[in-house]
């Protein structure tokens, strides 16, 4: 099913630490393990989802990809290219098919530049065009993305969080990107806006085949978007797999415990499920639990866990987990 | 007799941009160890609306302008300071989205709730501590004696919204007001609280008030749901019909604009047009006219009452949207 032609981007092992100093001198004396060596890959044109909990490294790993942070360890292979070994003009040339949507609309955006400037400013620095070019295309661009060409010579602030964000979208899109990280696109904006982005984001992958790392918390919002889902908690993937795969079938009692947790709007269904409550809280990641991350919360723990780190495996089918119990 | 009655409530800021109006005349009721829902996008007026109940509106620049809030047969909004008091905390208690900004930073938890159990209960330091140690143990923190004489800063996120749950219950009062304690919280931590509460709900009969924008949590944890717009209740209803069988066209989209985490085939969500209304600049007329589908002439003009369709639901809409067909078919941008 998945060949080494169809994958765009493949990551082996990623790993960012963020160092904890001290003292004058900077003393190094630990490590904020934010992503913890990490593998998968995005096939060309699809949407893979990265769900998990605040504090989880779901948008360090987003950003680790695209070298906006260099990784501590290991590879991101970009068409091929290795992305953590290449520097300066080479890296810049790789940057123009990657691009982000950031979450919050009112921080991502300069308010000193109008919306003609933020969009046309990836077409310049790029060299790809300028003057009445330039405009033209930006207008394009905001035709694109559902909103009037005319608004070109405006600033930030006369638009809503869900304009911004339309925005952002077009900025991505100036450069025709293969393949764009979405950190948390609609978390910051309400209900009936959310629908909004997601469908627009659907519609432009359908026109122009880009793929999506899709970064959310919120397991409905991914399901919806996504291909593939992968489930991450403390700086790890513990799960990766399909779409409907994962939420007919998810094999780590961390993405269970995640599904279970997610209400449903429709009170019949609401009636019948069960939850299953996990007791406290996420660990630091400064001082990750000895074994399996997850060994201090987890309803099902053995005393292996307490002790190995469980291998990420394929179990079934393109179906990914890092459990004891599964293997 | 309900326990608390909201009539017409109305509430404006008088700011330098003009007059906002948050809330804009909202009647219902509340019976004893019912579980109602206020659901709404940001800046409808559900939080606003219960804060104008609880008379926490700071004024200038906010004003009550208009409506009775009967609880056990009293208007609160003719009672004076000290009495509001006597109710506030007392009987009808708060729990705020954000447990950090909420708690007291230098003092530790355990001292905030003696304080409300010295100051409400009368009860001597001693005694205080006391409750105040049985209040966490009942709310899930562990080894409440030793973590009473914590700070706030010692506590998760999750942690932190139990102690406020605990506070909020120190006095023993006859309602709990919700304002969406979880928003801030991790969707299993979340799970947590949300447990807890409907612990609190069937063991303690506890009656609740609760604010979210997350239709997902009103659909397992409330009998009763109201669904505001622009300040305006649109739509009242039990959760099953609500849910099944909305009549009010916002609702509608509402719930066709969230995606379902049991969705099994991929369905394109419905995209509301447009932006909800300035509260300033309201127009005359029905204020979700310009987003609806199914609008006609009249609603331009009069705003529509909340009324019944059928026994217990009620919906302020022109329209009987099971006999008219969507004006512009459905899904479409900007």
């Amino acid at each position: 099913m998945t060949t080494e032609n169809g994958i765009l981007l493949r990551v082996e092992n990623l790993k960012k630490y963020f160092p904890i100093t001290r003292g004058v001198f900077q003393k190094h004396v630990g490590d904020i393990k934010a992503v913890d060596g990490i593998s998968f890959f995005v096939q060309r044109g699809e949407t893979l989802g990265l769900v998990g909990e605040s504090g989880c490294g779901k948008s360090t790993t987003g950003r680790t990809i695209l070298q906006l942070y260099r990784p501590t360890d290991g590879e991101v292979y970009f068409e091929g290219q290795d992305l953590t070994k290449i520097k300066g003009e080479q890296l810049r040339r790789m940057r123009r098919q990657m691009q982000m949507i950031f979450q919050d609309p009112y921080a991502s955006l300069n308010p000193r530049m109008t919306v003609g400037s933020i969009i046309g400013e990836p077409l310049e620095v790029h060299n790809i065009a300028k003057g009445k070019e330039k405009r033209e295309r930006v207008q394009e661009l905001l035709n694109l993305v559902g909103m009037n060409p005319y608004f070109i010579n405006r600033y930030p602030h006369e638009f809503s969080g869900g304009q911004r964000q339309r925005i952002g979208v077009a900025r991505a899109l100036a450069l025709n990107p293969s393949f764009i990280v979405c950190d948390e696109p609609v978390s910051s904006v309400d209900v009936s806006i959310q629908a909004q982005i997601v469908n627009l984001l659907e519609d432009l992958q359908a026109q122009f085949g880009m793929a999506y790392l899709f970064i959310a918390h919120d397991l409905s919002m991914v399901r919806h978007i996504s291909n593939r889902v992968a489930v991450m908690y403390l700086g790890k993937i513990v799960e990766l797999t399909d779409r409907d795969e994962l939420y007919s079938n998810p094999l780590h009692p961390y993405t269970q415990a995640l599904l279970s947790a997610v209400p449903i709007p429709d009170p019949v269904v609401e009636e019948r499920r069960k939850r299953i409550i996990l007791e406290g809280d996420v660990p630091s990641p400064a001082h990750p639990p000895e074994g399996c991350n997850f060994n201090t919360r987890c309803p099902v723990v053995m005393d292996v866990c307490k002790k190995e780190d469980p291998e990420f495996k394929e179990v079934g089918a393109e179906h990914w987990v890092a459990c004891h119990r599964k293997s | 007799m309900a326990l608390l009655e909201v009539k017409g409530l109305k509430t404006r800021f008088f700011t330098e941009d003009g007059v906002v109006h948050a809330v804009n005349g909202i009647s219902y009721e509340l019976d004893e160890r019912e579980s109602l829902g206020i659901v709404g996008e940001s800046g409808c007026g559900k939080s606003v609306s219960v804060l104008s109940l609880m008379r926490l509106i700071p004024e200038p620049p906010g004003k009550i302008v208009g409506g009775e809030v009967l609880f056990e047969g009293r208007d609160m909004m003719k009672m004076d300071a000290d009495e509001v008091r006597g109710v506030r905390g007392n009987k009808i208690a708060m729990v705020f989205q954000d447990p950090m900004t909420s708690l007291n930073p230098v003092l530790t938890v355990g001292r905030q709730i003696d304080e409300a159990l010295e100051l409400h209960m009368s009860m001597d330091k001693r005694q205080a501590r006391r409750r105040t140690i049985e209040l966490l143990e009942m709310v899930g923190i562990p080894e409440p004696a030793q973590r009473s004489s914590d700070y706030p800063h010692q506590f998760s996120g999750g942690m932190r919204q139990r102690v406020m749950i605990a506070m909020a219950l120190s006095c023993n009062p006859r309602i709990l007001i919700a304002d969406e304690p979880t928003t801030a919280l991790d969707v299993t931590i979340q799970a947590q609280i949300i447990d807890l509460v409907k612990r609190l709900r069937d063991d303690i009969g506890m009656t609740i008030i609760w604010i979210t924008h997350d239709l997902g949590i009103v659909a397992g944890l409330c009998e009763r749901v109201i669904v505001m717009y622009a300040g305006y209740i649109v739509e009242r209803a039990g959760v099953k019909d609500v849910y099944a069988d909305p009549r009010h066209p916002y609702t509608i989209g509402l719930l066709g604009s969230l995606p379902r985490l049991d969705e099994t085939r991929k369905r394109k969500l419905f995209s509301m047009r447009g932006l909800p209304p300035d509260l300033i600049d309201l127009k005359p007329g029905c204020p979700f006219a310009p987003r609806c589908d199914y609008v006609v002439d009249r609603c331009w003009v009069e705003t529509p009452p909340l009324e019944p369709v059928t026994l217990d639901h009620e919906i302020a809409c022109w329209v009987d949207v099971r006999s008219s067909q969507p004006k512009l078919g459905g899904n479409h941008d900007d």
